[in-house]
């Protein structure tokens, strides 16, 4: 099903610490088969708990959330994660980490050592096998975190701020990459930003959500042709018209989050 | 200048790099770290040398006006030495405790480490039993060497006992505390990729504690080392104790101090063991070999 919905969110809420911090609230959302669905907001309206929820590392307190048809109550099988803080494990080597999801599924040693070397080497590290991660830097520890996601072949990639802890230049690379990568080998993809222009450079679609409770606001489509140049979007005049309308759409949540942690 | 550029074109982050000489430039700069090393490890080595012929003139000298019942010197020291490793005396009261040593911390690190893993794992057992393992741990171990004494007797099997006692509660509570510190967002990471609980233990648990149970092994080696002596004297005496006090008892005050600088000499080498052994098992942990 090409075009068929993949991930359905339906109804969805989290409240945590007995009901009085509200994640989200009320979220409706599907997600496409092979499309890439960014998720925009500013801190604290709840998208990387929605992320969690997905990826079945948190239930929603009300509400549901179906793959493929089913209801997620623990991780599924063809689902990876990328981290925003890596989760790379630091007493395995480059080559270690990128088996790692592979060597708990169980598979074979020959295919865990052709997919190792594979995605090693798409994602550009094959002379870095053997290093720990603290020898690298943040931009290439995350290719290991999403060399170590490609590497189990899911069909479902969920991202979460992957880029947020590395440095403008680095996440621009980055970016272009996650780009071509995206065309070689299309998944669907949930992709969770604060940053308006990552979104508009990554999406199909943007879903912009707000806080207090969060909520989704509105859904934009992204119409510009794959494969897509990152500098040519960026120069678009659409490009600045999307970007100015999702940051009016997000001022008056984030004015109201500095004001409310300024007097608290 | 040129010194920087080189430098400069030597960045560990440009995994597309196809410059052809750039391995020349990398070997350098691996040249000039390694070059830098072995001047500070030079440097170390000579304060240690100049530190230790100040103490050790200093000892000789003041030494040697001090009545030798009372007070000994190093060269007086060095002789009985020579004596007590020539005629194997030495050796025959070291082994007899260092076996006990021995027996002690491996039943310590086995038996700790199994049960701070297992406190940790249930909760039932940690809330069962964390009053008593901080309470025997806060009691001063010499306290209970006499109950020890009174069950288990005088020999071997209550000087392994004693070691035990020292060595047990620091495996136990540091390996607890690796199991529990175990970042959290890791184990998320195992829970995203699936692991059964024995695969969480192998690949994340167990190497994140590794290095707070390499930190309650060292300090296990020396409360050991003070067990040790302890069950010489106070069990029956035999071991390096036994050279002690018989040497004291007989006022040779220098012989007296053979087994003394040998049980310094014995936690130096001890603590350097456990270095390499730390090396070898936490790979990860060991920022210094970078450029």
């Amino acid at each position: 099903m090409p075009d068929g919905v993949k991930i359905i969110v339906d109804h969805a809420s989290k409240l945590f610490l007995e009901g009085s911090v509200v994640a989200f609230r009320n979220i409706d959302l599907e997600i496409r088969s092979k499309e890439v669905l960014c998720v925009v907001g500013p801190s604290g309206c709840g998208k990387t708990t929605l992320l969690r929820c997905i990826g079945g590392l948190l239930a929603p307190s009300s509400g549901k959330v179906l793959i493929d048809g089913q209801a997620v109550d623990q991780p599924r099988e063809g689902v990876a994660i990328v981290f925003q803080h890596f989760g790379l494990l630091p007493w395995k080597t480059v080559a270690e980490n990128v088996a790692f999801g592979l060597q708990m599924a169980g598979v074979s040693r020959q295919l865990i050592k052709e997919r190792t070397d594979r995605y090693t080497k798409l994602v550009g590290l094959e002379n870095f096998e053997a290093q720990y991660p603290y020898q690298l830097s943040g931009g290439m520890q995350q290719r290991v975190g999403l060399a170590r996601a490609l590497a189990i072949n899911p069909d479902i990639l969920l991202m979460d701020e992957p880029f947020a802890s590395v440095d403008a230049q680095t996440r621009e690379v980055l970016q272009e990459e996650l780009l071509q990568l995206h065309d070689r080998e299309r998944r669907t993809m949930l992709f969770i930003t604060h940053s308006i222009d990552e979104a508009i450079v990554l999406g199909d679609r943007i879903a912009v959500m707000t806080t207090r409770p969060g909520r989704v606001k509105e859904i934009l489509p992204i119409d510009f042709k794959r494969p897509r140049d990152p500098a040519a979007v960026r120069s678009h005049p659409h490009y600045a018209e999307l970007r100015n309308h999702i940051w009016n759409e997000l001022r008056p949540t984030v004015l109201e989050g500095a004001y409310e942690r300024h007097s608290s | 200048m040129s010194v920087t550029q080189a430098e400069g074109r030597v960045q560990p982050n440009s995994p597309y790099s196809t410059d052809s000489d750039i391995s020349a430039e990398q070997q350098a700069a691996r040249d000039r770290a390694k070059a830098q090393q072995r001047k500070s490890m030079a440097a170390n080595l000579g304060i240690r040398i100049v530190s230790l012929v100040i103490v050790l003139g200093g000892w000789e000298y003041f030494g040697r006006q001090v009545n030798p019942v009372l007070f000994t010197y190093p060269t007086a020291v060095g002789a009985a030495a020579i004596k007590m490793i020539g005629s194997g005396e030495l050796w025959q009261y070291l082994s007899q405790s260092l076996i006990v040593l021995g027996a002690g911390l491996a039943l310590a690190v086995v038996f700790g480490i199994a049960l701070g893993v297992i406190m940790a794992r249930y909760w039932v057992i940690d809330i069962a039993l964390d009053t008593y393992i901080t309470a025997l741990y806060s009691i001063p171990s010499v306290a209970l060497v006499p109950v020890l004494v009174l069950w288990i007797g005088f020999e071997t099997s209550a000087k392994i006992a004693v070691v035990f006692l020292f060595t047990f509660f620091p495996m136990v509570i540091n390996t607890y505390q690796g199991v529990k510190n175990v970042d959290t967002r890791l184990l998320e990471v195992g829970r995203a990729f699936r692991c059964s609980e024995r695969q969480l233990w192998a690949n994340i648990i167990l190497p994140a504690a590794l290095p707070f149970i390499v930190a309650g092994l060292r300090l296990s080696i020396g409360r050991g080392l003070i067990g040790m002596v302890l069950a010489d004297l106070y069990t029956a005496i035999t071991g390096i104790g036994y050279l002690i006090s018989r040497y004291a008892s007989i006022y040779r005050t220098d012989a007296m101090f053979v087994p003394v600088v040998t049980l310094g000499v014995l936690g130096i080498t001890l603590t350097g063991l456990l270095r390499i052994i730390e090396r070898w098992v936490t790979p990860w942990m060991h920022y210094s070999d970078r450029d």
